[in-house]
């Protein structure tokens, strides 16, 4: 493989966007996006449908040239070094690109070929990766025969023949089953801990949650937050206290006991589950204060937990009333 | 392979060739890809197969009867007949050209494709030629079935094989509309409709099935200027080793050579600027 000579205007950063402009008529699809990618991280893009995430990916993959701005994956500009990128990026789509009428081997064949391996060269790397991703048996059955998760395997396998330094993966778990799901999780974890860059594009939060090193969150065309998960989590409130009591009747002096640690308006009290809440901020010591307290008033407590908001809490504060059809997406209930 | 086969950990190397040899390496490998697909598409094994041997069968039997006694020359119907339908089989079996690229397109494996470091070109040159391949083997299969009803190479195989080359090149350059109208649609259905309702005039007001001078003279005129007439009538004088009467082969080829050059100097540049943007 050609070890492509890198010329970065962008730090360590082995994907870098700034400010990208695109517009499809009269929508603006991506409305100055600017990120960037550490080399062997995960970077999980965030957003609901139609936020401008797969419209990115297009841009950083060269399949669709921005209006403005510039983009360069190890150094080489998206647009006027495209082979240059072409020949270091894996793309998997959210529809499984492969040929459905070719059998799984003949597809990583095919890829290996043009990618400039020998016949005997592009059959052993076939092999080697139907095997690696189970699909050894299928590997000279018809794609069409393949159940979903089996599709998406071999999407993934064929982005990876030439073995990519930077892979792009959107919305790889789209319709797919809970099993498959993890599998492809661990599949991404493996690769990222064989050094491959990963650019993570879902609408599932936990995903992101699970896989990514940074999120960037985009909606309407524009980064509306980035972080690691842990910060975008601590960014709207950080953790919450909650304490059940055995005893309805001692809930209120809970409330008031609590009060004298806390800002009283921002502990709460449900009765009908005799529990208390209080936001504790990211200091835990706060919590453990909190139940000692209680205790030594005489309030029997049967259960208590630090709750951390999740990223749906994130995603719905950031992006809140942007996308009605939130719901019918799967983004967040 | 059993599970204990030691996998090689090292990538095979990759060198890809530059310049004309990438052009013609990249365009082959999809070349490949759209020929091993044909025997799994029954559908269109039938539609490319099927359709013009009953087209051959039912013309004859049906139409040979009263039109084969008003053709010039004591020619049989089945000698008028098989260059005909050579041609009209070959245009419509063009229109799969601008339905597979609709369908690759639509499936995201030209996005695939264009996400590898392979020439530009090899999308649309892969599908091209495979589908000329494609339309050799259905003209093969035109001849097969007009030796069966009467239909002779009266002129010699030699000319007989460039009659089929030329109906291919003719398919060839029709292809490159095709690939315009696949390129420009939204999926592989409004592809099918758009690249096959224009045919039925374009194959029927020709010298296909019938003589031209049987038609009202108002579409004599459109008739006798059609390419698919002009191919037709180029191909029957192939098949009878002779031009038809009134023409030489060179008044005859001259045009037809026009149209298919022509034909592609337009439209593949505009299919290729066409394919950068999709």
């Amino acid at each position: 493989m050609n070890s492509p000579v890198p010329t970065p205007s962008s730090g360590d950063s082995i994907i870098y966007a700034e400010n990208l402009h695109k517009r499809f008529g009269g929508t603006e699809a991506l409305a100055g996006v600017s990120l960037s990618v550490t080399e062997g991280t995960v970077l999980g893009l965030l957003g609901p449908n139609g936020a401008g995430k797969t419209t990115t990916v297009r841009v950083l993959a060269t399949l669709l040239r921005a209006d403005s701005g510039t983009a360069t994956v190890a150094g080489f500009d998206v647009h006027r070094q495209a082979d240059e990128v072409r020949s270091i990026i894996g793309l998997t789509g959210q529809y499984a690109a492969v040929d459905e009428k070719l059998t799984g081997h003949e597809n990583l064949w095919m890829v290996g070929r043009l990618l400039g391996m020998n016949k005997a060269g592009a059959h052993d790397r076939a092999n080697e990766l139907l095997e690696r991703f189970r699909l050894a048996d299928a590997g000279d059955r018809q794609v069409r025969t393949y159940s979903g998760g089996m599709r998406r395997r071999v999407d993934l396998a064929v982005s990876l023949v030439g073995r990519p330094r930077v892979l792009f993966l959107d919305e790889p778990t789209t319709g797919l089953d809970p099993a498959s799901r993890l599998e492809l999780w661990e599949i991404t974890r493996e690769l990222v801990a064989d050094g491959t860059t990963v650019l993570l594009t879902t609408q599932y939060l936990d995903e992101a949650d699970e896989l990514a090193d940074q999120i960037v969150v985009i909606d309407k065309g524009k980064v509306v937050a980035e972080g690691t998960p842990d910060a975008l989590k601590d960014r709207i409130g950080g953790r919450t206290l909650r304490i059940e009591v055995s005893d309805r009747n001692r809930l209120e002096e809970a409330r008031s006991v609590l009060g004298r640690l806390a800002p009283p308006e921002g502990i709460t009290m449900d009765p009908a589950v005799r529990t208390v809440t209080m936001p504790v901020g990211t200091d835990t010591s706060l919590a453990a204060n909190a139940i000692a307290v209680l205790a030594s008033v005489g309030i029997e407590i049967t259960d208590f937990g630090l709750d951390r908001p999740s990223l749906d809490d994130v995603f719905l504060e950031l992006t809140a009333g942007t996308a009605e059809d939130r719901d019918d997406n799967g983004v967040s209930k | 392979m059993t599970a204990t086969t030691a996998l090689p950990t090292s990538l095979p190397e990759m060198r890809r060739p530059r310049g004309l040899a990438a052009i013609v390496h990249d365009g082959g490998i999809i070349a490949w890809r759209n020929l091993v697909q044909l025997p799994r598409s029954p559908e269109l094994v039938i539609f490319t197969l099927i359709q013009p041997v009953m087209f051959v069968l039912l013309f004859n039997y049906v139409f040979g009867g009263s039109i084969g006694t008003s053709l010039p020359g004591g020619l049989s119907y089945a000698q008028f007949l098989i260059p005909g339908i050579m041609v009209q089989t070959i245009v419509f079996g063009t229109s799969q050209t601008s339905v597979g690229l609709a369908d690759d397109l639509q499936k995201g494996i030209v996005d695939r494709f264009r996400s590898l470091p392979i020439a530009r070109s090899a999308v649309l040159n892969g599908r091209i030629v495979a589908d000329s391949v494609r339309l050799t083997m259905v003209a093969i299969v035109l001849i097969l079935v007009g030796y069966l009803v009467g239909f002779r190479f009266t002129g010699g195989i030699a000319l007989g094989i460039i009659m089929i080359g030329l109906a291919v090149f003719f398919g060839f350059a029709m292809s490159w509309i095709m690939a315009n109208i696949g390129l420009r649609v939204k999926d592989a259905e409004t592809a099918s409709t758009a690249g096959f309702v224009w045919l039925f005039p374009l194959t029927f007001v020709s010298s296909v099935f019938v003589p031209v001078a049987t038609m009202p003279g108002w579409l004599q005129a459109v008739a006798r200027n059609n390419p698919v007439t002009l191919v037709a009538n180029l191909l029957r004088a192939l098949s009878l080793g002779s031009p038809i009467p009134g023409s030489t082969w060179a008044s005859q080829s001259i045009p037809v050579a026009l149209w298919c050059f022509g034909i592609v100097a337009v439209f593949a540049p505009m299919a290729v600027a066409r394919y950068r943007k999709v």
